[in-house]
């Protein structure tokens, strides 16, 4: 089975700096990937070269089967795109939308007929196409950019923050379609900040400092976090998390609302010993629970392990 | 609410920083005035000087060499050909070789000796209207001085009140001089309305009104402190375009330049305040440019009397014309250019532009919003 | 409750230990023309409590703030911030308050020095209290080595750090924040919150406003938000157990097919796909579940895993805007 995307040893410097260094990996089709990283990370760097907008420095990649340095033309072609600020006229009709982007995309005569009905059907917009864009839902609109993104039924689609801002109930319905789509064999890279996006991809890359950092399942990633969290009731959470800054195992200790959050290095240690450690400060402890970590925690964990992220 | 100082300061201090950083703005404040001035000057500049003339004279007499004399004698024209046909004068106007053709006609000392009318006749290029008609009003000046010359000399007796002509306070008749300080008001008028029209909508369309706007500051606050700046580089902008007038231009300056300096101010609180008026009402800074540069340019052109006489206007125009600053403006700079008055002359002028000072930063106060839609 | 800022005066409005509410909304209503942005929202915020407004774009959270804030002027009802009606006294309100808009509101082309200069001079800090407070606000932000740097050249956690430092500069009673972590990533996402829980814990009262639920579970108080309306309001926790129901994970062989069979299964409140997990809600798991795993298994599906999970808020939402929805059409 051939890979959707496959990179190896992808480097690319301007000047001194190496925003992406060395990174390796694939994506098989009809997979929904998930890429993340701080701001800086060289996500976009990546994403750049991937979609042919980019030259790398070093190292060899291919998208749907054409090489990343010298059919960048060819990929640009054959790839679709779709970015959280997406690109549609708000004063053209949902028709002229469509129409557009057809003519971008050289859609043309019967195939333009088929694609518009599937665009209006899968967007739920068939009774709206004569109404302005820009007057509708952002649910909605979401919906129709991501149709205008596979008019040309791309093998592959990058999403940009595909789903930022819109309500769960619009979020789900659209990560229906991404569904849909990928059991039709449409590969999906989606690039984010947000975790609740992340928590939609069959498997997630995270950089940082311009290197692959971990690459898994979302929930395989979960349960590999090295660090146990523990959530610690008390009276006087700010005084709880001062007293625990950098004392013996624990890595780290911080408000999280009205309780604290306190990332250990050995759970059934710590639960045995921070009770006693508070006391000794003046500081009751109402209660000690382990705290399933959230792909944020995993995320903030990597990205400490291999340096902390890169502050500019 | 009591107004702060420190607040007010820190506006004008915020902006001050603003405007150091951006280059543009700072171009159009400081260079651009300056090469308008030079730039109009030169343009608008009525005189003409040494304009090249053919001369046919039909009469070859003592009268009409005198004729002729007086035109090179003038400084504006200069004698370039002689010609013997009246058929030569189209293709010598035709190839631009001289600008206007004096035709003495036979008879012409003959004329004037009988105390006829005697008749010149002026062919101009009439291509570049400009210059044609300013030659011809030259011409005319000087037919008519001559001939007022030969009547005097003719009959020495026959006029019992002689009309004296002198002209006070521009003895050189130069145009520069009435030019270049309407040009200073004009040009002060257009920038500074244009400089602060930017200010305003510039912190709606970038966000940062809203975060202000949520900030316990007084309006008069943000109005004034904003001002500050740009009366400080309106300020230095008038005393450039001031002795630019007097060093490129020869104008000379008679009055108090601290009188200059008041009323300036007064002026540019008027015309600033005009700016952050538009610029408040407008929040778009593409919008209020082009507004401010409407509301300014066409009135401080038209209707200040720096390039038509306002008295001879239209009632309404006439009255519409006294809500010009720049009509105050000019009179005080000329005033302060070539005749040198004081106070005790132009308080009227700084009456009126109290009054619209007062009134264009008033303005400018109520149309500041510290809300949202 | 400790606050410092009951020494400098500027606390005004309750004297210690007073019940009343340091927000409190009654039935505040925005119009733009046919569209009603804020319908009649009314809800209190206690004094050091951290509130959170949660709901997606369009759901009138920025109406509301601005609002509170006393940069827009309601079309109806009223609301009390720090005692003081943003109806009758807008300014007053000012005094008491630090909002940060949800766009970017600093100076670009200022330094991130001058910024909090700018407003610490707005709001007349006294010089003599600055250093410290700079200080501190430094060591929170960790802004401090970037102290020269043009606020346009920060990246976007940065900017808003700064852009808190600059609405905590004068100590303000109650800080009011529009999706002060919109397009943050989580690293700097993390420090902005540490920053605010660290005001909470000084008895500065804190609304906020978010679009994602995960956020929301770090605050006191929810208050969920959709179509101008307020459509459910509680601690996070209880929002979560009122929920009902349970909630398993169960990763199928077959993530797409089995995400259809249990969406038509009986017993299946809702079913949603989470890369190759799904998340599926029932009743009761000793009553439904057995049925259904039976259904998957005949149906060729195979079961790599199943375990139980806690919603989250994300799905009270979900559940809240249909039960809303629901209503109104009865209606």
């Amino acid at each position: 089975m051939s890979k959707a995307v496959d990179v190896t040893g992808l480097t690319r410097a301007f000047g001194d700096f190496v925003a992406v260094d060395h990174v390796t990996f694939d994506v098989e089709e009809g997979e929904i990937f998930g890429f993340l990283g701080p701001n800086g990370a060289g996500k976009t760097t990546t994403i750049k070269m991937l979609t042919g907008l980019l030259a790398p420095s070093s190292g060899e990649g291919h998208v749907v089967g054409h090489d990343i340095r010298t059919e960048s033309e060819f990929i640009k072609q054959r790839i679709g795109y779709m970015s959280q600020l997406f690109s549609l006229y708000g004063d053209l009709t949902v028709d002229e939308n469509i129409a557009f982007f057809a003519g971008l995309y050289e859609v043309s005569g019967e195939r333009l007929e088929q694609r518009r009905e599937w665009v209006l059907q899968m967007s739920g917009l068939t009774a709206h196409r004569k109404r302005m864009t820009g007057e509708l839902p952002l649910g909605w609109k979401q919906r129709l950019a991501l149709g205008c993104a596979v008019l040309h039924e791309p093998p592959i689609l990058f999403l940009d923050e595909p789903t930022s801002g819109v309500d769960p109930v619009s979020r789900r319905n659209f990560w229906d379609l991404i569904y849909t789509l990928a059991d039709r064999g449409t590969t999906i890279f989606v690039s984010t900040h947000y975790m609740e996006e992340a928590e939609y991809c069959h498997r997630l890359a995270l950089m940082n400092r311009g290197r692959l950092i971990a690459l898994d399942r979302p929930a395989t990633l979960r349960s590999a976090m090295a660090e146990p969290i523990l959530e610690l009731a008390t009276d006087d959470g700010p005084a709880a998390a001062q007293a625990l800054q950098g004392a013996p195992g624990i890595i780290e200790a911080a408000m999280f609302g009205r309780a604290v959050h306190v990332v250990v290095d050995d759970a059934a240690r710590a639960t045995h010993a921070l009770p006693a450690l508070l006391k000794s400060r003046g500081l009751a402890v109402h209660g000690i629970t382990p705290v399933r970590p959230s792909l944020e925690d995993v995320f903030v964990s990597l990205v400490r392990r291999e340096g902390g992220a890169v502050i500019s | 609410m009591a107004l702060s100082a420190q607040r007010l300061w820190a506006i004008a201090r915020k902006e001050a920083i603003q405007l150091r950083r951006d280059l543009r703005s700072l171009g159009m404040a400081f260079v651009v005035p300056a090469f308008m001035i030079v730039f109009f000057g030169y343009v608008i500049s009525f005189d003409v000087k040494d304009i090249r003339i053919a001369v046919f004279d039909q009469d070859r007499t003592q009268r009409s060499r005198e004729l002729v004399q007086a035109f090179s004698a003038s400084g504006r024209f200069q004698v370039a050909e002689r010609l013997e046909r009246y058929g030569d004068i189209e293709p010598m106007l035709d190839a631009g070789a001289v600008r206007l053709a004096l035709v003495i006609p036979p008879g012409f000392q003959r004329d004037l000796g009988t105390g006829r009318t005697a008749t010149v006749q002026a062919a101009v290029d009439g291509a570049d209207a400009n210059t044609a008609s300013i030659a011809l009003n030259y011409a005319q000046a000087i037919v008519s001085a001559y001939s007022a010359g030969v009547l005097l000399r003719a009959t020495p007796r026959a006029s019992p009140v002689v009309a004296q002509a002198r002209v006070w306070y521009n003895e050189t008749l130069s145009s520069s001089n009435m030019i270049v300080p309407g040009l200073v008001a004009m040009i002060m008028m257009i920038i500074s309305a244009m400089l602060t029209a930017l200010t305003v909508a510039r912190e709606w369309e970038r966000g940062t009104m809203e975060q202000l706007a949520a900030t316990p500051v007084h309006p008069t606050e943000v109005i004034i402190g904003k001002l500050l700046p740009y009366l400080a580089i309106g300020l230095i902008d008038v005393s450039v375009a001031v002795f630019i007038g007097m060093f490129v231009f020869g104008v000379p300056f008679r009055g108090n330049p601290l009188l200059l300096v008041g009323m300036a101010t007064l002026f540019l609180f008027g015309t600033l305040g005009l700016g952050v008026f538009i610029s408040a009402t407008i929040k778009s800074q593409l919008l209020a440019t082009q507004i401010a540069m409407m509301a300014t340019y066409l009135p401080s052109l038209l209707l200040s009397g720096l390039m038509f006489d306002v008295a001879s206007m239209p009632w309404v125009l006439r009255i519409i014309s006294n809500a010009v600053p720049a009509k105050y403006f000019i009179v005080v700079l000329r005033g302060l250019f070539l005749k040198g008055v004081g106070f005790s002359v132009l308080w009227v002028q700084g009456v009126a532009m109290v009054i619209f000072a007062f009134v264009g930063v008033s303005l400018a106060i109520r149309a500041f919003r510290k809300e949202i839609a | 409750m400790t606050t410092e800022g009951q020494a400098d005066g500027r606390m005004g409005g309750w004297a210690d230990g007073d019940p009343r509410p340091a927000i409190s909304l009654r039935a505040l209503t925005r119009k733009f023309k046919d569209l009603t942005a804020v319908d009649g929202i009314s809800f209190d915020v206690q004094p050091g409590e951290l509130f959170g407004l949660v709901g997606p774009d369009g759901a009138g959270k920025t109406t509301t703030l601005r609002m509170l804030s006393g940069v827009l002027r309601p079309t109806s009802g009223d609301a009390l911030v720090g005692g003081t009606s943003v109806v009758r006294d807008p300014e007053g309100v000012k005094h008491r308050i630090a909002y940060m808009s949800q766009r970017f509101g600093l100076y670009t082309d200022l330094t991130v020095r001058e910024n909090i200069d700018f407003y610490a001079d707005l709001y007349r800090v006294p010089a003599a209290e600055r250093p410290a407070r700079l200080e501190r606000l430094y060591h929170f932000s960790a802004l401090g080595p970037f102290e020269n740097r043009l606020a346009g050249k920060l990246s976007g956690g940065m900017k808003q750090k700064l852009s808190l430092c600059c609405a905590l500069i004068h100590r303000p009673e109650i800080l009011l924040l529009d999706e002060p972590t919109f397009g943050v990533d989580p690293i700097s996402r993390r420090d902005l919150w540490l920053i605010l829980h660290e005001m909470v814990a000084e008895g500065v009262t804190v609304l906020v406003t978010m679009a994602y639920m995960d956020e929301a579970e770090r605050c006191d108080h929810v208050g969920l938000i959709n179509r101008g309306r307020i459509i459910a309001l509680d601690r996070p926790a209880a929002l979560q157990k009122n929920l009902g129901g349970h909630m398993l994970a169960v990763r199928p062989s077959n993530g797409r097919q089995a995400l259809d069979l249990l969406r038509a299964a009986p017993g299946v409140r809702r079913a949603a796909l989470f890369g190759d997990t799904i998340h599926v809600t029932i009743e009761s798991r000793e009553r439904d579940w057995p049925g259904l795993e039976a259904g998957l298994r005949n149906a060729g599906v195979d079961l790599l895993d199943v375990h139980e999970i806690e919603p989250g808020l994300e799905d009270v939402f979900i559940q809240q805007v249909a039960a809303a929805d629901a209503a109104e059409a009865a209606v």
